[in-house]
């Protein structure tokens, strides 16, 4: 696989992950020009096309478009399937992934897509496993911020030589942590607000409709 | 919903998203974004140390910034400090930055790799993973300078955890691919081809991408991956469907393993060994049966997932080219997809058989489905599906179809999208061309081409049919007639005119017996385009006119008040003011002898592969070799041109050999033979004007050191030209001229297809003439 492309029905870029190496302004040009390919097809036209010369693989989930180019001798049903078990796997992360997930979550989105795909391959096609893989690391996580808060100074000792402080911040991150949900929340409360205020926000309702929805 | 992060909530960066989301403008967004951007650069400046959890946020608040588009040029240090550190989400993010704004200053790529450096060696493989998928990603040549040596370490030491070794494995894919040359080969190679029996199917799909690239770069070390791979192959085909578990995508056992184990396949011939044969026929066969048993679920990833493995197993069918019966099960098989409801498949099958058509064994089959393909032709909705019907019916023509498969490309042309007419009308003259018996049928469908799409038929289709018409005697008198009536249409395209004018100024005569088209009603005819013309046409006319004068005395009066009028002889342009002045003095002063000798009739080309078929295998711009027309402009200015001074050539001996590899073969029309050596495009147009200008071909001389008089006659007039020529060497000739300096230069080519040995050449200077020697000759390069 040479790229992959997640934009928006407006043509806006959430996700890009390139496999070549490209100048940044080569990527730019790039992304905008098959962007505007794809958006120019019709619903019932044919997932694959040629373009310049790749072979592009595209499918549409409610409102994102994931695009793929792969070379002369890929194989594009199996392309159509690593999109989907992409997808898939954002879905199980997330619980019913949706575009905003994507947009505000993106570096996990990255983290998923590298566990699956390495270098324009498929790495690990069970989706349990790397499922697990992302848990994991992010129990890594959790366990030490977990060992930071029950031994603030002791923690601070059994970490490697690390150099840097210990915020505040982190020290009161067990309110934090417990209370993820009500932490997204007033954001989420936010922009709906905003959304209801009679402001347009265009893409809210499709934004946020689960991508297996359509 | 939105979901909850597991781990560390970023909070000030999703404000920061929502703030830029609820931006109304651009220009409010861009000033948000400046805002933030000055306030990064000053906590990264600030005095007081950032904590790691700020450092990663603002870190991720620039990558979510050059991610909307905007250029960002800080924060590679903050990112290496990050990627350091020991938290894992800062390390994740670090290095996420790291692969994503690619820095190309050395200090920074020192850090880096040392930063990898620290976490490969750390035994930790959620670190050691990280660190892999960021050479992954970035693959940089620094990176594999600095890595490749270790990495198949890694990826064949038996302690490795397998999430390790997969990363590992496609890790080393990548630098292959950018550096394949620092990706040394050794002993890990054969550990490597034995991954393919891991257990852990994650393993071996890794394991089976690494090897497909590797093969292609030196195919003996992975020989043995042949039978590993068909072994596995036959286990995953019968398996029961709960026997791979998780490997198992809506009841299709390992789809993804199963195509990238059949594509490893594709990179070797057939096995030899008949049992192994006999195994992967078998295996192939199951996978052709299971496409036609009912599906086991509705569900379009199903289909999807079970119709790739069937495709690549056709195309592992088409690659050996060798069971005839696979051969023809597989075109059935497609050929039952050319009719699915689905257009993807469509899409596929119409592909495939592209590819089949070509096998002797399947051509036949192919054949037959030609009535579907023409039907997907007319009725696809979709332009790229129709593409690929065109794609197929021209990969499918032969000698009974073409007829039919011709007509319905040109009647597919007239409605076809702009985009791909040029290759369509390719094409078309390809096939037309290869598969005519009769040529009058070519030139009618050459004659139909131009008329239809016009603008895209490119100028080495009408050479080219000008090139057969003057070759074939037998459609000569028939292509002028067609011209003719063709040009009587109100409107005809320019290339009409073009390839009109020609035709009727060399075989007018063929039809000037008929009072229907005497020779002036074929000049008025011609002059009724004129001023319709862009300039490269009109030229082409006044030749034509001018050969009109020699071949209808009758109306050289008519013809030389045209050219006599201020419109041409006054005319912008020096290329047609050049040609009226000239043809209408050489219509004055010629003699009819000597007029006819100028303007002899073409002789017949040489026969070379057409240009036609170079171009369509680049389809990229026109081909640059000189035109037609440009080395017809050439010789009839050589023709013309004064006494240019006399050349003083004395030759010493020429040697007996060459070891210089010149080819002076290019041609017309066609495309070079052998690349020409550097700085010898000019020479190779010089040679080739030399061998296409005289009328007569040049004397063979036998091959001894003998130089002919007549060659050195010609220099009279020609500053360029051949010397001396026979089976084995041509001696060519180039002089330049200025006021009462001159410089000539040799040019010795070998005709042969070995290298000549022990070559030299001498120049031997009579006494006369050394006194006026400014520099002694000295050989040039070699080339």
């Amino acid at each position: 696989m040479r790229f992959m492309l997640l934009f928006s029905r407006q043509g806006k870029l959430r996700l890009q992950k390139w496999y070549v190496p490209l100048g940044d302004q080569e990527k730019r040009r790039l992304g905008r020009e098959l962007v505007q390919t794809i958006l120019g097809r019709k619903a019932k036209m044919c997932s694959f096309l040629e373009w310049r010369d790749l072979k592009v693989v595209y499918k549409r989930y409610a409102s994102l478009y994931f695009c793929c180019a792969i070379e002369e001798q890929d194989n594009e049903l199996i392309t159509l399937e690593v999109i989907h078990r992409y997808v898939e796997l954002l879905d199980k992360y997330f619980g019913s992934v949706c575009e905003l997930d994507i947009i505000f979550n993106f570096e996990k989105a990255y983290f998923i897509l590298d566990e699956f795909l390495l270098g324009g391959e498929a790495q690990e096609t069970s989706k349990k496993s790397v499922l697990k893989a992302i848990e994991q690391a992010d129990q890594l996580q959790e366990n030490i911020d977990f060992q930071m808060r029950l031994f603030p100074v002791a923690g601070r000792h059994s970490q490697k030589a690390s150099s840097e402080l210990v915020s505040q911040s982190e020290l009161v991150s067990q309110s934090e942590l417990v209370s993820q949900s009500e932490l997204c929340l007033p954001v989420l409360v936010l922009v709906l607000n905003q959304g209801l205020d009679g402001v347009l926000v265009p893409n809210m309702a499709s934004e946020s409709s689960g991508l297996f929805q359509n | 919903m939105p979901a909850v992060s597991k781990g560390d909530g970023m909070r000030g960066l999703a404000v920061f998203i929502s703030d830029i989301r609820n931006c109304k403008s651009k220009e409010a967004e861009i000033k948000r974004i400046n805002k933030e951007l000055a306030n990064i650069r000053s906590k990264f400046k600030g005095d007081k140390a950032l904590d790691g959890y700020s450092k990663k946020k603002y870190v991720c608040k620039l990558l979510f910034i050059f991610l909307l588009g905007h250029d960002i040029d800080f924060g590679h240090m903050e990112a290496v400090n990050l990627l350091s550190s020991n938290k894992y989400t800062e390390k994740q993010i670090g290095y996420l930055f790291i692969s994503v704004l690619v820095n190309s200053n050395s200090d920074l790529i020192r850090l880096i790799n040392n930063g990898i450096k620290n976490d490969l060696a750390s035994r930790n493989p959620t670190h050691m993973n990280l660190s892999l998928h960021c050479i992954a990603n970035v693959g940089s040549r620094e990176m594999a300078e600095a890595f490749a040596a270790d990495i198949p370490r890694i990826l064949v030491a038996g302690d490795t955890m397998d999430s390790v070794k997969q990363s590992a494995a496609l890790c080393l894919l990548r630098l292959n691919r950018t550096s394949p040359d620092l990706v040394p080969m050794g002993e890990w190679t054969a550990r490597v081809v034995h991954l393919l029996n891991d257990q852990h199917l994650g393993v071996v799909t890794s394991a089976t991408s690494l090897i497909t690239t590797l093969a292609q770069k030196s195919p003996d070390d992975f020989k043995t991956s042949v039978s590993l791979a068909i072994a596995r192959l036959s286990r995953i085909v019968t398996s029961a469907s709960i026997d791979l578990q998780d490997y198992t995508y809506y009841f299709v056992a390992a789809p993804w393993l199963s195509v990238k184990l059949l594509r490893l396949l594709q990179c070797y011939p057939p096995p030899e060994d008949g049992a192994l044969r006999g195994r992967l026929t078998e295996c192939l066969e199951t996978i052709l049966n299971k496409a036609q048993e009912p599906p086991k679920s509705k569900k379009v990833q199903h289909s999807n997932a079970k119709n790739a493995v069937l495709f690549e197993a056709i195309a592992l069918i088409i690659h050996h080219d060798s069971e005839p019966t696979l051969l023809v099960r597989a075109c059935n098989q497609l050929g039952q997809f050319l009719q699915h409801r689905e257009t993807n498949l469509r899409y596929l099958a119409l592909e495939s058989m592209c590819t089949l058509a070509s096998s002797e064994f399947s051509h036949e089959a192919v054949k037959t489905h030609i009535e579907t393909v023409i039907n997907a032709l007319k009725t696809e909705r979709d332009v790229s599906v129709r593409q690929r019907a065109v794609d197929l019916l021209y990969a499918m023509c032969d000698r009974s179809n073409a007829k039919q498969i011709v007509a319905e490309m040109l009647s597919y042309l007239e409605t076809a999208d702009y985009s791909i007419r040029e290759e369509i009308v390719l094409k078309v003259a390809v096939l037309a061309e290869k598969y005519a018996v009769d040529y009058t049928w070519y030139v009618d469908t050459i004659l139909n081409l131009i008329r239809v799409a016009g603008d895209q038929v490119s100028e080495e289709v009408w050479y080219r049919v000008i090139q057969i018409v003057i070759n074939r005697d037998d459609v000569q008198g028939y292509a002028a007639k067609t011209v003719f009536e063709a040009l009587q249409a109100p409107a005809c395209h320019e290339n009409l005119v073009k390839v009109g004018g020609y035709i009727l100024g060399e075989f007018g005569n063929l039809i000037a017996g008929d009072s229907r088209s005497s020779p002036l009603v074929q000049f008025k005819l011609l002059h009724s385009k004129f001023h319709l013309c862009s300039v490269p046409t009109r030229a082409l006319l006044l030749s034509a006119y001018i050969k009109f004068i020699n071949l209808f005395p009758e109306v050289k009066a008519t013809i030389q008040e045209v050219l006599r009028s201020d419109s041409q002889l006054r005319n912008a342009d020096v290329e047609l003011q050049q040609r009226a002045v000239e043809y209408l003095r050489l219509s004055t002063i010629a003699s009819t002898d000597i007029l006819a000798t100028v303007l002899e009739e073409m002789p017949p080309f040489p026969e070379r592969e057409s240009s036609i078929l170079a171009k369509l295998k680049t389809r990229k711009g026109p081909g640059n070799q000189p035109g037609a027309e440009e080395a017809r402009q050439e010789r009839e200015r050589e023709r013309e041109r004064s006494l240019n001074g006399s050349a003083e050539h004395k030759e010493g001996g020429a040697a007996a050999a060459a070891k210089t590899s010149l080819y002076p073969s290019a041609d017309l029309l066609g495309p070079t033979g052998p690349p020409p050596s550097t700085g010898g495009s000019l020479l190779v147009d010089v040679f080739s004007d030399s061998l296409q200008a005289g009328p007569a071909p040049l004397d063979l001389a036998p091959p001894n050191t003998a130089v002919s008089e007549d060659n050195f006659s010609r220099f009279i007039c020609k500053n360029n030209g051949v010397l001396f020529e026979n089976q084995l060497l041509q001696i060519g000739l180039k002089s330049e001229y200025r006021q009462n300096l001159g410089r000539i230069y040799v040019f010795f080519g070998n005709k042969t297809s070995t290298q000549f040995l022990d070559f030299s050449s001498t120049v031997n200077c009579p006494d006369l003439l050394k006194t006026n020697i400014l520099q002694p000759p000295r050989p040039a390069a070699q080339c």
